[in-house]
Protein backbone atom coordinates (compact mmCIF):
# COMPACT_ATOMS: atom_id res chain seq x y z
CA UNK A 1 0.00 0.00 0.00
CA UNK A 2 1.49 3.14 -1.05
CA UNK A 3 -0.46 5.97 0.62
CA UNK A 4 -0.25 4.52 4.16
CA UNK A 5 -1.60 8.02 6.31
CA UNK A 6 -5.21 7.73 7.12
CA UNK A 7 -7.11 10.67 5.63
CA UNK A 8 -8.97 13.20 7.85
CA UNK A 9 -5.94 12.84 10.52
CA UNK A 10 -5.21 16.05 10.77
CA UNK A 11 -7.22 19.55 10.76
CA UNK A 12 -7.29 22.88 8.82
CA UNK A 13 -5.56 24.94 11.03
CA UNK A 14 -2.09 25.81 10.36
CA UNK A 15 0.89 24.73 12.55
CA UNK A 16 3.50 26.41 10.98
CA UNK A 17 3.78 28.79 8.39
CA UNK A 18 6.45 29.90 5.95
CA UNK A 19 5.11 33.45 4.45
CA UNK A 20 8.04 34.15 1.19
CA UNK A 21 10.94 32.83 2.89
CA UNK A 22 14.40 33.61 1.22
CA UNK A 23 17.73 32.55 3.01
CA UNK A 24 21.20 33.19 1.18
CA UNK A 25 24.18 31.13 2.21
CA UNK A 26 27.06 32.96 3.38
CA UNK A 27 28.69 32.70 0.03
CA UNK A 28 26.04 35.06 -1.43
CA UNK A 29 24.39 32.40 -2.96
CA UNK A 30 20.41 31.89 -2.59
CA UNK A 31 19.60 28.53 -1.05
CA UNK A 32 15.69 29.45 -1.04
CA UNK A 33 13.85 31.79 -2.73
CA UNK A 34 10.16 33.14 -1.63
CA UNK A 35 9.03 29.91 0.10
CA UNK A 36 5.29 29.50 0.90
CA UNK A 37 4.26 26.65 2.82
CA UNK A 38 1.95 25.66 5.42
CA UNK A 39 1.87 22.94 7.68
CA UNK A 40 -1.41 21.85 9.55
CA UNK A 41 -1.71 20.38 13.03
CA UNK A 42 -1.47 16.29 12.73
CA UNK A 43 -0.31 15.60 9.04
CA UNK A 44 3.16 14.40 8.30
CA UNK A 45 4.54 17.12 5.54
CA UNK A 46 7.25 15.53 3.51
CA UNK A 47 10.00 18.12 1.71
CA UNK A 48 11.17 15.88 -1.50
CA UNK A 49 13.70 16.99 -3.35
CA UNK A 50 17.36 16.59 -4.41
CA UNK A 51 20.33 17.25 -2.54
CA UNK A 52 21.00 20.97 -2.79
CA UNK A 53 17.17 21.80 -3.28
CA UNK A 54 17.11 23.36 0.08
CA UNK A 55 14.92 20.73 2.25
CA UNK A 56 17.37 20.90 5.10
CA UNK A 57 17.28 25.05 4.93
CA UNK A 58 13.82 25.04 5.13
CA UNK A 59 13.59 22.95 8.30
CA UNK A 60 16.45 24.71 9.85
CA UNK A 61 14.68 27.75 9.23
CA UNK A 62 11.44 26.45 10.92
CA UNK A 63 13.73 25.75 14.32
CA UNK A 64 15.99 28.73 14.03
CA UNK A 65 19.18 27.22 13.49
CA UNK A 66 19.01 29.11 10.75
CA UNK A 67 17.67 32.83 9.93
CA UNK A 68 15.65 33.57 6.86
CA UNK A 69 16.53 36.77 5.02
CA UNK A 70 13.29 37.81 3.85
CA UNK A 71 9.83 36.62 4.64
CA UNK A 72 9.12 35.18 8.00
CA UNK A 73 8.39 32.15 9.75
CA UNK A 74 5.08 31.65 12.07
CA UNK A 75 4.84 28.69 14.80
CA UNK A 76 1.04 28.41 15.72
CA UNK A 77 0.71 31.88 14.18
CA UNK A 78 2.89 33.91 16.40
CA UNK A 79 6.52 34.87 14.56
CA UNK A 80 9.50 33.42 15.81
CA UNK A 81 11.19 35.74 18.12
CA UNK A 82 14.67 36.90 18.02
CA UNK A 83 15.43 36.53 21.76
CA UNK A 84 17.49 33.92 22.08
CA UNK A 85 15.07 32.87 25.05
CA UNK A 86 11.95 32.86 22.84
CA UNK A 87 14.46 30.58 20.23
CA UNK A 88 15.10 28.29 23.32
CA UNK A 89 11.62 27.91 23.98
CA UNK A 90 10.37 27.32 20.26
CA UNK A 91 13.39 24.65 20.09
CA UNK A 92 12.11 22.87 23.24
CA UNK A 93 8.97 22.66 21.34
CA UNK A 94 9.83 20.85 18.49
CA UNK A 95 11.79 17.54 18.47
CA UNK A 96 14.76 17.22 16.14
CA UNK A 97 15.64 14.13 14.60
CA UNK A 98 18.94 13.32 11.66
CA UNK A 99 20.02 11.34 10.08
CA UNK A 100 23.27 11.05 11.68
CA UNK A 101 21.22 10.79 14.84
CA UNK A 102 23.37 13.55 16.54
CA UNK A 103 22.93 11.50 19.83
CA UNK A 104 25.47 13.14 22.88
CA UNK A 105 28.09 10.02 22.72
CA UNK A 106 28.78 10.47 26.34
CA UNK A 107 25.14 10.21 27.60
CA UNK A 108 23.80 6.99 29.01
CA UNK A 109 20.48 6.06 26.48
CA UNK A 110 18.44 7.39 29.45
CA UNK A 111 20.21 10.74 29.69
CA UNK A 112 19.64 11.24 25.80
CA UNK A 113 16.30 10.14 26.41
CA UNK A 114 15.49 12.46 29.17
CA UNK A 115 17.64 15.82 28.18
CA UNK A 116 14.59 17.99 27.41
CA UNK A 117 12.66 17.04 30.29
CA UNK A 118 15.57 17.40 32.37
CA UNK A 119 16.56 20.48 30.91
CA UNK A 120 13.03 21.88 31.48
CA UNK A 121 13.53 20.65 35.24
CA UNK A 122 11.10 17.75 35.33
CA UNK A 123 10.99 15.59 38.93
CA UNK A 124 13.06 12.77 38.52
CA UNK A 125 10.40 10.18 39.24
CA UNK A 126 8.36 11.80 36.54
CA UNK A 127 11.30 11.51 34.22
CA UNK A 128 12.00 7.84 34.76
CA UNK A 129 8.38 7.33 34.13
CA UNK A 130 8.63 9.11 31.23
CA UNK A 131 11.85 7.63 30.23
CA UNK A 132 10.32 4.17 30.81
CA UNK A 133 7.42 4.95 27.94
CA UNK A 134 9.49 6.42 25.54
CA UNK A 135 11.19 3.10 25.32
CA UNK A 136 8.37 1.02 25.25
CA UNK A 137 6.62 3.45 22.40
CA UNK A 138 9.55 3.23 20.27
CA UNK A 139 10.27 -0.35 20.31
CA UNK A 140 13.09 -0.56 22.54
CA UNK A 141 13.89 -2.88 25.43
CA UNK A 142 14.23 -1.39 28.71
CA UNK A 143 17.82 -2.98 29.69
CA UNK A 144 19.17 -0.48 26.99
CA UNK A 145 19.03 2.49 29.43
CA UNK A 146 22.78 2.51 30.65
CA UNK A 147 23.90 1.96 27.61
CA UNK A 148 26.05 4.67 25.72
CA UNK A 149 24.95 5.25 21.99
CA UNK A 150 28.54 3.33 20.39
CA UNK A 151 27.19 0.34 22.06
CA UNK A 152 23.85 0.21 20.13
CA UNK A 153 22.90 -0.63 16.65
CA UNK A 154 22.08 2.09 13.93
CA UNK A 155 18.19 0.88 13.80
CA UNK A 156 18.47 1.00 17.69
CA UNK A 157 20.37 4.55 17.69
CA UNK A 158 17.71 5.93 15.71
CA UNK A 159 14.79 5.07 18.00
CA UNK A 160 16.52 6.57 20.88
CA UNK A 161 16.81 9.71 18.50
CA UNK A 162 12.93 9.39 18.27
CA UNK A 163 12.40 8.88 21.71
CA UNK A 164 14.77 11.93 22.23
CA UNK A 165 12.98 14.12 19.92
CA UNK A 166 9.16 12.94 21.91
CA UNK A 167 10.48 12.80 25.17
CA UNK A 168 8.43 16.29 26.44
CA UNK A 169 5.41 15.49 24.01
CA UNK A 170 6.72 18.38 21.24
CA UNK A 171 3.35 19.64 19.21
CA UNK A 172 6.23 19.80 16.53
CA UNK A 173 8.56 16.76 15.03
CA UNK A 174 11.22 17.59 12.34
CA UNK A 175 12.98 14.98 10.61
CA UNK A 176 15.67 15.16 8.45
CA UNK A 177 15.60 12.07 6.67
CA UNK A 178 15.69 10.15 10.01
CA UNK A 179 16.12 6.37 7.99
CA UNK A 180 18.51 7.83 5.18
CA UNK A 181 21.66 5.54 7.02
CA UNK A 182 19.75 2.68 7.67
CA UNK A 183 19.50 -0.57 6.28
CA UNK A 184 16.39 -1.35 3.86
CA UNK A 185 15.19 -3.86 6.21
CA UNK A 186 15.20 -2.04 9.35
CA UNK A 187 14.60 1.42 7.45
CA UNK A 188 11.15 -0.45 6.40
CA UNK A 189 10.32 -1.42 10.36
CA UNK A 190 11.11 2.20 11.35
CA UNK A 191 8.84 3.45 8.58
CA UNK A 192 6.05 0.99 9.80
CA UNK A 193 6.40 2.00 13.51
CA UNK A 194 6.51 5.75 12.66
CA UNK A 195 3.77 5.27 10.75
CA UNK A 196 1.77 3.61 14.01
CA UNK A 197 3.17 5.61 16.06
CA UNK A 198 1.50 8.77 14.11
CA UNK A 199 -1.46 7.67 13.87
CA UNK A 200 -1.69 7.61 17.56
CA UNK A 201 0.24 10.80 18.30
CA UNK A 202 -0.66 13.01 15.80
CA UNK A 203 2.43 15.02 16.36
CA UNK A 204 2.51 17.63 13.45
CA UNK A 205 5.96 16.88 11.24
CA UNK A 206 7.83 18.23 8.97
CA UNK A 207 9.77 15.40 7.27
CA UNK A 208 12.69 16.02 4.83
CA UNK A 209 13.85 12.93 2.37
CA UNK A 210 14.79 12.34 -1.22
CA UNK A 211 13.23 8.51 -0.92
CA UNK A 212 10.14 8.86 -2.77
CA UNK A 213 9.07 5.36 -1.67
CA UNK A 214 9.39 7.14 1.57
CA UNK A 215 7.26 10.61 0.97
CA UNK A 216 4.68 8.48 -0.75
CA UNK A 217 4.33 5.55 1.97
CA UNK A 218 4.87 8.56 4.91
CA UNK A 219 3.26 11.50 3.73
CA UNK A 220 0.09 13.22 4.78
CA UNK A 221 1.54 15.69 1.72
CA UNK A 222 4.40 16.40 -0.07
CA UNK A 223 6.24 19.25 -0.83
CA UNK A 224 8.49 19.38 -3.42
CA UNK A 225 11.30 21.32 -3.97
CA UNK A 226 13.78 21.71 -6.52
CA UNK A 227 16.77 24.69 -6.31
CA UNK A 228 15.55 26.55 -3.44
CA UNK A 229 11.89 27.03 -5.03
CA UNK A 230 8.74 24.94 -4.17
CA UNK A 231 7.38 23.04 -7.26
CA UNK A 232 4.18 21.78 -6.03
CA UNK A 233 2.47 20.14 -2.91
CA UNK A 234 0.52 17.80 -3.40
CA UNK A 235 -1.45 14.77 -1.73
CA UNK A 236 0.46 11.20 -2.11
CA UNK A 237 -2.36 9.79 -4.78
CA UNK A 238 -2.07 13.03 -6.94
CA UNK A 239 1.56 12.78 -6.85
CA UNK A 240 2.13 9.67 -8.78
CA UNK A 241 -0.47 10.86 -11.22
CA UNK A 242 0.67 14.09 -11.35
CA UNK A 243 1.75 16.21 -15.16
CA UNK A 244 4.36 17.88 -13.72
CA UNK A 245 7.78 17.40 -14.75
CA UNK A 246 9.45 17.04 -12.09
CA UNK A 247 7.03 15.23 -10.26
CA UNK A 248 6.93 12.52 -13.14
CA UNK A 249 10.56 12.37 -13.29
CA UNK A 250 10.85 11.36 -9.80
CA UNK A 251 8.01 8.90 -10.39
CA UNK A 252 9.86 7.32 -13.48
CA UNK A 253 13.55 7.24 -11.25
CA UNK A 254 11.96 5.46 -8.88
CA UNK A 255 9.81 3.05 -10.93
CA UNK A 256 12.98 2.36 -13.37
CA UNK A 257 13.98 -0.28 -10.29
CA UNK A 258 10.74 -1.70 -9.72
CA UNK A 259 10.69 -2.58 -13.97
CA UNK A 260 14.40 -3.21 -14.68
CA UNK A 261 13.98 -6.35 -11.70
CA UNK A 262 10.47 -7.34 -13.58
CA UNK A 263 12.24 -7.72 -17.11
CA UNK A 264 15.25 -9.75 -15.35
CA UNK A 265 12.70 -12.17 -14.18
CA UNK A 266 10.84 -12.29 -18.13
CA UNK A 267 14.41 -13.34 -19.11
CA UNK B 1 80.59 7.40 49.50
CA UNK B 2 78.15 6.12 46.46
CA UNK B 3 75.12 7.65 45.06
CA UNK B 4 72.40 6.50 47.42
CA UNK B 5 74.17 7.02 50.27
CA UNK B 6 74.62 10.35 49.33
CA UNK B 7 70.31 10.73 48.55
CA UNK B 8 69.98 9.26 51.98
CA UNK B 9 71.67 11.71 53.53
CA UNK B 10 70.32 14.87 52.08
CA UNK B 11 67.00 13.15 51.70
CA UNK B 12 65.22 15.79 53.93
CA UNK B 13 66.71 18.52 51.57
CA UNK B 14 65.87 16.92 48.33
CA UNK B 15 62.46 16.14 49.52
CA UNK B 16 61.74 19.42 50.54
CA UNK B 17 63.38 20.97 46.92
CA UNK B 18 60.62 18.31 45.36
CA UNK B 19 57.69 19.73 46.98
CA UNK B 20 58.76 23.22 46.17
CA UNK B 21 59.10 22.25 42.62
CA UNK B 22 55.91 20.58 42.77
CA UNK B 23 54.46 23.70 44.32
CA UNK B 24 55.74 26.03 41.52
CA UNK B 25 54.59 23.43 38.57
CA UNK B 26 51.10 22.73 40.33
CA UNK B 27 50.08 26.64 40.80
CA UNK B 28 51.86 27.68 37.63
CA UNK B 29 49.66 25.18 35.93
CA UNK B 30 46.37 25.89 37.69
CA UNK B 31 46.72 29.25 36.63
CA UNK B 32 47.62 28.32 33.03
CA UNK B 33 44.54 26.37 33.16
CA UNK B 34 42.64 29.17 34.51
CA UNK B 35 43.73 31.45 31.44
CA UNK B 36 44.56 29.08 28.99
CA UNK B 37 41.05 26.97 29.05
CA UNK B 38 38.63 29.45 28.85
CA UNK B 39 40.99 31.65 25.86
CA UNK B 40 40.49 28.57 24.00
CA UNK B 41 36.69 28.44 24.16
CA UNK B 42 36.64 31.92 23.55
CA UNK B 43 38.77 31.46 20.08
CA UNK B 44 36.68 28.27 19.40
CA UNK B 45 33.74 30.51 19.77
CA UNK B 46 34.71 33.62 18.08
CA UNK B 47 37.40 32.73 15.51
CA UNK B 48 38.30 36.30 14.96
CA UNK B 49 40.74 36.01 17.81
CA UNK B 50 41.49 32.52 16.75
CA UNK B 51 45.11 34.25 15.56
CA UNK B 52 46.11 36.91 17.23
CA UNK B 53 45.60 34.77 20.84
CA UNK B 54 47.55 31.82 19.38
CA UNK B 55 50.27 33.69 17.78
CA UNK B 56 51.12 35.68 20.96
CA UNK B 57 51.30 32.46 22.79
CA UNK B 58 53.30 31.01 20.14
CA UNK B 59 55.74 33.95 21.02
CA UNK B 60 55.85 33.50 24.31
CA UNK B 61 56.91 29.91 23.72
CA UNK B 62 59.51 31.01 21.43
CA UNK B 63 61.54 33.19 24.58
CA UNK B 64 64.59 31.12 26.03
CA UNK B 65 62.91 30.44 28.98
CA UNK B 66 66.37 31.53 30.69
CA UNK B 67 65.81 35.31 29.12
CA UNK B 68 62.26 35.26 30.16
CA UNK B 69 63.63 34.66 33.75
CA UNK B 70 65.91 37.68 33.34
CA UNK B 71 63.28 39.98 31.15
CA UNK B 72 60.95 39.69 34.55
CA UNK B 73 63.39 40.30 36.94
CA UNK B 74 63.19 44.31 37.06
CA UNK B 75 59.70 44.23 37.22
CA UNK B 76 58.09 45.69 40.36
CA UNK B 77 56.48 43.64 42.39
CA UNK B 78 57.33 40.37 40.34
CA UNK B 79 61.10 40.48 41.15
CA UNK B 80 60.45 40.82 44.85
CA UNK B 81 60.40 37.61 45.05
CA UNK B 82 61.78 34.85 42.40
CA UNK B 83 58.85 32.65 43.43
CA UNK B 84 56.59 34.99 41.83
CA UNK B 85 58.46 35.41 38.67
CA UNK B 86 59.00 32.04 38.27
CA UNK B 87 55.26 30.94 38.43
CA UNK B 88 54.52 33.57 35.73
CA UNK B 89 57.17 32.64 33.40
CA UNK B 90 56.00 28.77 34.31
CA UNK B 91 52.22 29.87 33.65
CA UNK B 92 52.91 31.66 30.24
CA UNK B 93 54.86 28.99 28.94
CA UNK B 94 52.10 26.54 29.82
CA UNK B 95 49.55 28.75 27.97
CA UNK B 96 50.14 27.89 24.38
CA UNK B 97 49.49 24.04 24.46
CA UNK B 98 46.24 24.54 26.76
CA UNK B 99 44.48 27.10 24.08
CA UNK B 100 45.69 25.55 21.36
CA UNK B 101 44.05 22.09 22.81
CA UNK B 102 41.03 23.49 24.04
CA UNK B 103 40.45 25.19 20.80
CA UNK B 104 41.28 21.81 18.41
CA UNK B 105 39.48 19.97 21.15
CA UNK B 106 36.02 22.10 20.87
CA UNK B 107 36.18 22.49 17.09
CA UNK B 108 36.80 18.84 16.41
CA UNK B 109 33.28 18.22 18.47
CA UNK B 110 31.13 16.54 15.84
CA UNK B 111 28.96 19.16 14.38
CA UNK B 112 25.91 16.80 13.79
CA UNK B 113 26.00 16.53 17.55
CA UNK B 114 26.48 20.38 18.61
CA UNK B 115 23.94 21.43 16.22
CA UNK B 116 21.36 18.54 17.35
CA UNK B 117 21.59 19.82 21.20
CA UNK B 118 21.39 23.10 19.85
CA UNK B 119 17.78 22.30 18.07
CA UNK B 120 17.01 20.29 21.39
CA UNK B 121 16.96 23.91 22.72
CA UNK B 122 20.25 23.80 24.87
CA UNK B 123 21.62 27.26 25.31
CA UNK B 124 24.69 27.93 24.80
CA UNK B 125 25.90 27.97 27.59
CA UNK B 126 24.66 24.72 28.31
CA UNK B 127 26.14 23.45 24.86
CA UNK B 128 29.60 24.49 26.16
CA UNK B 129 29.17 22.56 29.65
CA UNK B 130 26.96 19.56 28.69
CA UNK B 131 28.14 18.76 25.46
CA UNK B 132 31.14 20.64 24.32
CA UNK B 133 34.12 20.63 27.10
CA UNK B 134 32.81 17.12 28.09
CA UNK B 135 33.65 15.91 24.61
CA UNK B 136 36.90 18.01 24.02
CA UNK B 137 38.06 16.89 27.66
CA UNK B 138 40.57 14.31 26.78
CA UNK B 139 42.33 16.80 23.89
CA UNK B 140 41.87 19.24 26.91
CA UNK B 141 43.81 16.99 28.91
CA UNK B 142 46.54 16.02 27.06
CA UNK B 143 47.33 19.88 26.82
CA UNK B 144 47.33 19.91 30.22
CA UNK B 145 49.72 17.06 30.02
CA UNK B 146 52.19 18.47 27.73
CA UNK B 147 52.25 21.57 29.89
CA UNK B 148 52.84 19.62 33.06
CA UNK B 149 56.02 18.18 31.46
CA UNK B 150 57.09 20.84 29.90
CA UNK B 151 56.71 22.83 33.08
CA UNK B 152 58.55 20.31 35.46
CA UNK B 153 61.78 20.65 32.94
CA UNK B 154 61.42 24.71 32.80
CA UNK B 155 61.19 24.47 36.81
CA UNK B 156 64.35 23.66 36.87
CA UNK B 157 65.72 26.70 35.33
CA UNK B 158 63.91 28.24 38.14
CA UNK B 159 66.64 27.90 40.37
CA UNK B 160 68.63 30.18 38.59
CA UNK B 161 66.70 33.09 39.50
CA UNK B 162 66.65 31.83 43.09
CA UNK B 163 62.98 30.23 42.97
CA UNK B 164 64.06 27.07 44.47
CA UNK B 165 63.14 23.88 43.39
CA UNK B 166 65.31 20.71 42.07
CA UNK B 167 66.93 23.20 39.77
CA UNK B 168 68.74 24.25 43.09
CA UNK B 169 70.50 21.18 43.31
CA UNK B 170 71.71 21.12 39.43
CA UNK B 171 73.03 24.62 39.34
CA UNK B 172 74.86 24.24 42.53
CA UNK B 173 76.51 20.64 40.94
CA UNK B 174 77.12 22.68 38.29
CA UNK B 175 79.25 25.25 40.15
CA UNK B 176 80.92 22.46 42.29
CA UNK B 177 81.57 20.57 39.51
CA UNK B 178 79.75 17.60 41.51
CA UNK B 179 78.11 15.17 39.56
CA UNK B 180 76.31 13.40 42.16
CA UNK B 181 74.50 16.70 43.64
CA UNK B 182 73.10 17.25 39.66
CA UNK B 183 71.99 13.65 39.65
CA UNK B 184 70.36 14.58 43.02
CA UNK B 185 68.31 17.02 40.92
CA UNK B 186 68.09 16.00 37.43
CA UNK B 187 66.60 12.23 38.73
CA UNK B 188 64.02 13.28 40.63
CA UNK B 189 62.71 15.89 38.50
CA UNK B 190 62.87 13.37 35.25
CA UNK B 191 60.87 11.11 37.42
CA UNK B 192 57.92 14.08 38.52
CA UNK B 193 57.72 14.68 34.29
CA UNK B 194 57.41 10.91 33.72
CA UNK B 195 55.27 10.31 36.52
CA UNK B 196 53.24 13.41 35.54
CA UNK B 197 53.18 12.17 31.93
CA UNK B 198 51.66 8.61 33.14
CA UNK B 199 48.74 9.91 35.56
CA UNK B 200 47.36 12.29 32.96
CA UNK B 201 48.19 10.08 30.15
CA UNK B 202 45.98 7.42 32.11
CA UNK B 203 43.26 9.97 32.85
CA UNK B 204 43.40 11.07 29.23
CA UNK B 205 42.30 7.40 28.53
CA UNK B 206 39.52 7.13 30.55
CA UNK B 207 37.91 10.24 29.16
CA UNK B 208 38.49 9.58 25.83
CA UNK B 209 35.02 9.69 23.59
CA UNK B 210 34.36 6.03 22.23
Amino acid sequence: MLCGHMDGAQSDETVIELQDVSYGSPNGQDVLAGLHLEVRRGETLILLGRSGSGKTTTLKLVNRLLTPARGQVLVEGKPVGEKQSDIVRLRRGMGYVIQEVGLFPHFTVERNIALVPRLEGWPEDKIRRRTQELLQLVGLDAGLTARYPHQLSGGQRQRVGVARALAADPAILLMDEPFGALDPLTRDELQREFLSLQQRLRKTVLFVTHDLNEALRLGSRIALLEAGKLVTVLAPHDFVRSTDALATAYVKAFGAGLKSAGNGDAL
Amino acid sequence: MNWLQFLAQNRAEILELTLEHLWLVGISTVIAALVGIPLGVMIARWPSFNKPVLAAANIVQTIPSLALFGFLLPVPWLGDRAERLAILALTLYALLPLIRNTYTGIRGVDPAVVEAGRAMGLTERQLLWQVQLPLASSVILSGLRVAVVISVGLATIAAAIGAGGLGELIFRGLAMVNNQLILAGAIPAALLALLADFGLGWLEGRLRPQ
